[in-house]
């Protein structure tokens, strides 16, 4: 995939340009704007239907999901009539693009009459929270990444590219879940350490030392509970492990790009020239190789991005954190289909929008994409 | 007694209602001859001891999800159970640790010789969280909600014999059954039948005014709930608390680590298999009360081969119900013996012989019925109880040594009492039990219940069931218990495998008195009846 | 890629593929060798599995979580079953499921990404968006759906992850795809009148081999790690299955105690991975154009 995204648009310009080359010349940058958020629209569309029928696929529905073992036919029955899933899917599904059209989610299953819990309301503060997270955790692991990968690209081969290669090849291969609880671990050994067995086992001044080093470590709470009332400094502090194990999980892909895209770019001539200049190798690296590699970069970050926002249901899971992944988790589990939907289309328009970011800073940074012949 | 005995004795009185400081009573404990070490000691064990005021408790529930609401017709698990019936509302009746009935809400009930008219007094002077008095119609408005062709309450069947409810002026309620029951005090107890202000005739639920010893101040679905003291409960003294925040943390792991690390004072359901390195702990207690719960493997009787008592019977004998309690529950379960009654409920009795794994027994059935080479399908996921895979795989080899094969069918666990419980023919099931041996049978094992999950229809047994239903002498309603105790065991469809134990944890900052058996979290009222232990 | 433009350059360097592979092995790293042995181990593990195992699968014994002893060489899980057995059939399982997954998903996504990358057109313009749609859904919780409509069975979850994966694969074949349709030796051969067969076997499939089985490690590692992530969220391989995932997830919170027990699966699935990568990381420098070593 690393390959796929820079070559499929070169490809795909051409693929376009063939028979608009006759048309006036249109900026690359809007055109492409143009054509992908049409598609987009499209795309949205689609994926509203697979997901809405998808629902209709599970064994079940909200009033049986509600009711469990103390469900009778009279009750489910008129629990289906009050949320209105007793009318056929074909006429639900285009009630509900006929509302979203209008630019209303709708309401939760999870509504009563007179006590109305609309999607927005419902979504607002898990949007949010998972954001939150997502920004913070870009502010880490981006620059951290481009940093090593820069480094590591400028020393390559030397025993800091390789143990940086190394760690972040090993982060990424544990388990999400598996990262998240030792992060967790730790955090509890540092009052328990020195009772378990283990340490007891050890010689004295080891297990002394790991105690030390363990309470160098801040005590960040396990557990990442916040509302809508937590204040901004508090939510940094509980969103602080959550942001850790996905740091270490996505830092290793885009550091390696970087480093990668970086020795790519310093294998062409025009850096040979640089060198014969005589600029240090910092300075190539920073002025003519990374502008120059930009494209590939960016693609491999926007796809993090998008992952920060869209797939960290499990990390949610694991330090409790009310993010929109575990909405969706238990809107599907308890057959909330508006609920349902709405995050579908927030996670498919997340993907859209980064992706084509991606493809614009990457015409943009490529002087033969932006002027094409 | 010396004087100074006296005094501390006095003085030990005094600490409860947090009348004598620490430094006071060491002095005068001193004077009375004990030393420094154990007058702190003594003053900490009975400062704990007492309910004092003030403080916040942060309980970590099992449960919640974004669908929760306050709507008492769902409540379908501890997090809204225990945040918005125990510490929000009151139902009429409440269970205290002992098992028996208390009046909560009312103040008093009777009934009539045959059991079929029963006469609630509401307490005088109890008030909703917005001031205005609690009054018959209210309650009439609030059970009327679960009743009636368009409810939605999963409490409909509870209140399915009642036949009329009536206020008789404002503090009177007069509910009418169609047929006698000397345990319908019990019924009023679910967390389901709380008292709701009425509004125009119905319950107004919405609004979240109860009568409870707390008031909802916040409450984020499938995150937290947090409720502050309400200044003006009925029940003296009561809450202690001066606020109480549920929070929903349902992956086991984090629960456990947010104990651990004191983000939280309590858990309900504890990991089982880490009880042990828990309890080491200095600051965390453990917490273990034998509920009424019980994991059940209902046989349908009306389906072959199961319509043959002696197959029934072989596979009762074929289950090592000692080894299931031991490995999937860890110890913290009660071996079941095929009767749904628990120990600790009125009218118990353990019918002989127990059953347990005998393969000579076994046999001997399956030889009676003609079915040596006896294959069976068992039907389980582990959404009808936590570790129901792991029994049914326990069973298929205990089983296989009788010579039958139990092929274990592992079903969706989504829908599964949808699609699964009562229509495959063996399958897994649970009941977080019923507080009445009447309740319960009538439930889950009278012919015309919709939940009878083994279809068993035994004539004596539902005669019996109506008898002792109106029984008011206790020898005659105990005689009848036993017998369709015995009934169930020796011809029902049910295999009962193990009644749970509520295992949960604390830190020893939170203090409490006896913990009620009826359900989990201290009979779900564990924020009024708890308090923050001193020192 | 510049690796096939390197290869298709120098015709005259080409020596036979035993040869290369010989000179490129002896060139490889020390991680590159550890990989490679260790992936070996895990096959070795996987296929033998039955006679290596000290029990049965799903063999019970009467004490739970016995201590690590001479019976038991790392103990026995919460219900009396070996762990190490567990292990070792985990490997099985868990190998299998992703390599099979893995398998398929290439060759869906490569067949479908090289016809997409040789007729182009509305051949092209279908699989594409189709596979827009599929990739902005997100793939862990759509996987969640999928497998509650079809049930967890081993079939579904090889099926379901294959085509959730393919749509990845489908991108990067088109993509490496299209670069070697525009070579003058795809032409040549149209012109020759080869039929578009003999053009996607034997003259575009060899020139885009190098990126593919690079992504074909690396795809498996995911596939690996989603497997497990569903066992985590409960609708992954089922019960009484032995597989890591599981495994971990089911003794999660003995690790909070410091029982290192859990921790062996983990590091089965970590070891494995990391193993993958090492290799697909010496494969990927060996045979790009990446001379970076000046």
């Amino acid at each position: 995939m690393r390959f796929a995204k820079r070559t499929a648009r070169g490809a795909g310009g051409s693929l376009f340009s063939g028979k608009g080359s006759k048309a006036p010349p249109m900026n690359p940058v809007v055109r492409t704007v143009l054509q992908r958020l049409g598609l987009g629209l499209i795309t949205l569309f689609i994926v509203t239907i697979i997901i809405f029928s998808a629902i209709a696929m599970l064994p079940g529905d909200f009033a049986k999901a509600m009711l469990g073992q103390s469900a009778t036919p009279e009750t489910v029955a008129a629990f289906q009539r009050e949320i209105g899933i007793d009318r056929p899917p074909v006429e639900r599904y285009f009630a509900w693009v006929g509302q979203i059209m209008q630019g209303d989610f709708g309401s939760s299953f999870a509504s009563r009459t007179g006590y109305r819990r609309t999607v927005a309301e419902i979504i607002a503060p898990r949007l949010y929270n998972t954001m939150f997270l997502a920004v913070m955790t870009a502010l880490i692991a981006v620059p951290l990444a481009l940093g090593l990968g820069i480094l590591a690209a400028l020393y390559r081969n030397s025993w800091f590219d390789r143990v940086v290669n190394t760690v972040t090849l090993t982060t990424i291969s544990f388990p999400e879940f598996f990262v998240a609880y030792m992060l967790a671990y730790l955090i509890i050994s540092r009052d328990t350490f020195i009772g378990t067995e283990f340490a007891q086992s050890l010689p004295e001044w080891l297990a002394a030392s790991i105690n030390w080093v363990l309470n160098l470590v801040p005590k960040f709470p396990t557990l990442a509970n916040i509302s809508d009332q937590t204040p901004f400094w508090e939510h940094v502090w509980r969103a602080a492990l959550p942001s850790i194990t996905l740091t270490l999980v996505i830092v290793a892909h885009m550091m390696r790009m970087t480093r990668a895209a970086i020795i790519n770019m310093l294998a062409s001539p025009y850096i040979d020239m640089a060198r014969l200049k005589g600029m240090s190798p910092m300075a190539i690296v920073l002025r003519h190789a990374l502008p120059n590699a930009w494209a590939p970069i960016v693609t491999v970050i926007a796809f993090n991005l998008a992952y920060l926002i869209v797939g960290v249901v499990v990390v949610e899971v694991v330090f409790v954190y009310p993010g929109i992944g575990q909405l969706m988790v238990d809107a599907v589990k308890s057959r909330d289909v508006p609920v349902v939907q709405a995050c579908a289309l927030i996670f498919a328009a997340t993907y859209i929008l980064l992706n084509l970011t991606a493809d614009i800073i990457s015409i943009a940074t490529n002087p033969r994409l932006l002027h094409p012949r | 007694m010396s004087e100074s005995e006296y005094k501390l004795r006095l003085a030990q009185n005094l600490i409860g209602r947090g009348k004598v400081s620490r430094r006071d009573f060491i002095h005068l404990g001193l004077a009375a001859g004990l030393t420094v070490a154990s007058a702190d000691m003594l003053f900490v064990s009975v400062a704990r001891a007492e309910p004092q005021r003030g403080g916040f408790a942060k309980l970590g529930m099992a449960h919640g999800a974004t669908t929760d609401s306050i709507d008492p017709a769902g409540y379908p698990d501890t997090f809204t159970q225990t945040a918005f019936s125990g510490a929000m509302s009151n139902s009429l009746t409440e269970v205290d640790a002992k098992g028996s009935i208390q009046p909560d809400l009312a103040e008093s009930f009777e009934t009539t010789d045959d059991a079929t008219t029963w006469v609630f007094k509401l307490r005088k002077g109890a008030t909703f969280h917005n001031g205005k008095t609690v009054t018959a119609d209210d309650v009439v408005a609030s059970m009327q909600y679960h009743m009636g062709a368009d409810t939605k309450s999963a409490a409909k069947s509870l209140l399915e014999s009642v036949t009329n409810i009536k206020a008789d002026g404002p503090e009177t309620i007069v509910f009418t059954l169609k047929s006698g029951n000397a345990d319908f005090p019990y019924i009023m107890s679910d967390y389901h039948l709380v008292v709701m202000p009425a509004r125009d005739g119905k319950a107004d639920w919405e609004s979240g005014v109860r009568t409870g010893a707390f008031v909802l101040e916040n409450f984020q679905p499938g995150v937290s709930a947090k409720l502050k003291r309400n200044p003006n409960y009925f029940k003296n003294g009561k809450p202690y608390f001066d606020e109480v925040e549920f929070i929903a943390i349902t992956d086991l792991a984090a629960r456990m680590a947010a104990l651990s690390t004191g983000e939280v004072d309590y858990i309900g359901r504890a990991d089982l298999k880490t009880l042990g390195m828990l309890k080491r702990k200095p600051n965390i207690e453990i917490l273990e009360v034998t509920g009424y719960g019980h994991y059940t493997l209902p046989m349908n009787v009306t389906v072959a081969p199961f319509d043959n008592p002696d197959v029934r019977m072989a596979l009762k004998w074929a289950i090592d119900r000692e080894e299931i309690a031991q490995k999937i529950f860890l110890g913290h379960a009660t071996v079941g013996n095929d009767n749904p009654i628990a120990p600790a409920i009125k009218f118990a009795i353990n019918p002989q012989p127990q059953h347990k794994f005998d393969p000579e027994k076994a046999r001997f059935h399956l030889k009676k019925a003609g079915m040596e080479n006896l294959k069976v399908d068992l039907s389980v996921a582990d959404a009808a109880f936590a570790g129901a895979v792991d029994a049914a795989a326990l069973i298929r080899e205990t089983a296989a040594q009788c010579g039958i094969d139990v092929n274990v069918v592992r079903e969706a666990e989504d829908a599964y009492w949808d699609n699964v419980w009562l229509k495959k023919p063996w399958c897994a099931s649970y009941w977080s039990g019923r507080a009445t041996a009447d309740w319960m049978f009538t439930q889950a094992y009278s012919a015309d219940s919709s939940w009878n999950e083994t279809f068993w229809k035994n004539p004596r047994f539902n005669e019996l069931l109506t008898q002792a239903r109106a029984e008011t002498d206790e020898a005659k309603r105990s005689a009848m218990y036993a017998e369709m105790q015995q009934l169930t065991h020796d011809d029902g469809g049910a295999i009962v495998l193990v009644f749970n134990n509520f295992v949960s944890a604390k830190s020893k900052k939170l203090a409490h008195g006896e913990l009620a058996p009826n359900w989990e979290n201290d009979g779900l009222k564990m924020a009024e009846r708890w308090w923050v232990a001193n020192a | 890629m510049t690796s096939t433009e390197h290869v298709v350059a120098v015709p005259r360097q080409r020596r036979t593929r035993a040869s290369r592979v010989k000179t490129a092995l002896k060139k490889a790293p020390f991680s590159a060798w550890f990989g490679i042995v260790v992936i070996l181990g895990y096959v070795f593990v996987a296929l033998l599995a039955p006679w290596i195992a000290p029990y049965g699968e799903t063999q019970v014994f009467t004490e739970a979580f016995a201590p690590w002893s001479q019976e038991f060489i790392v103990g026995t899980d919460q219900l009396g079953r070996d762990v190490l057995t567990r292990l070792i059939y985990g490997a099985r399982n868990t190998i299998g499921i992703a390599f099979a997954t893995t398998l398929l998903s290439f060759a869906v996504g490569v067949t479908l990404g090289l016809l997409a990358a040789m007729y182009r057109g509305w051949l092209d313009q279908i699989l594409s968006r189709a596979v827009d749609v599929l990739m902005s859904i997100p793939s862990l919780i759509f996987a969640l759906m999928l497998l509650s409509i079809f049930g967890s069975s081993v079939t579904s979850l090889i099926l379901i992850i294959a085509l959730l994966d393919s749509t990845r694969v489908f991108r990067l074949a088109r993509a490496v795809g299209l670069n070697v349709a525009v070579m003058e030796y795809v032409e040549a051969a149209q012109l020759r009148g080869e039929g578009p067969r003999w053009i996607l076997t034997k003259e575009i499939l060899p020139n885009v081999l190098p990126p593919l089985i690079a992504e074909f490690g690396l795809r498996f590692c995911f596939v690996f790690l989603t497997i497990a992530a569903l066992s985590f969220l409960g609708v992954g391989i089922q019960p009484p299955t032995a597989d890591w995932g599981s495994m971990v997830r089911e003794n999660a919170t003995l690790i909070t105690y410091g029982d290192i027990t859990p921790l062996l699966p983990a590091g089965a699935i970590a070891l494995l991975t990391v193993s993958v990568n090492f290799v697909v990381d010496w494969f990927l420098h060996a045979t790009s154009g990446l001379r970076d070593e000046k």
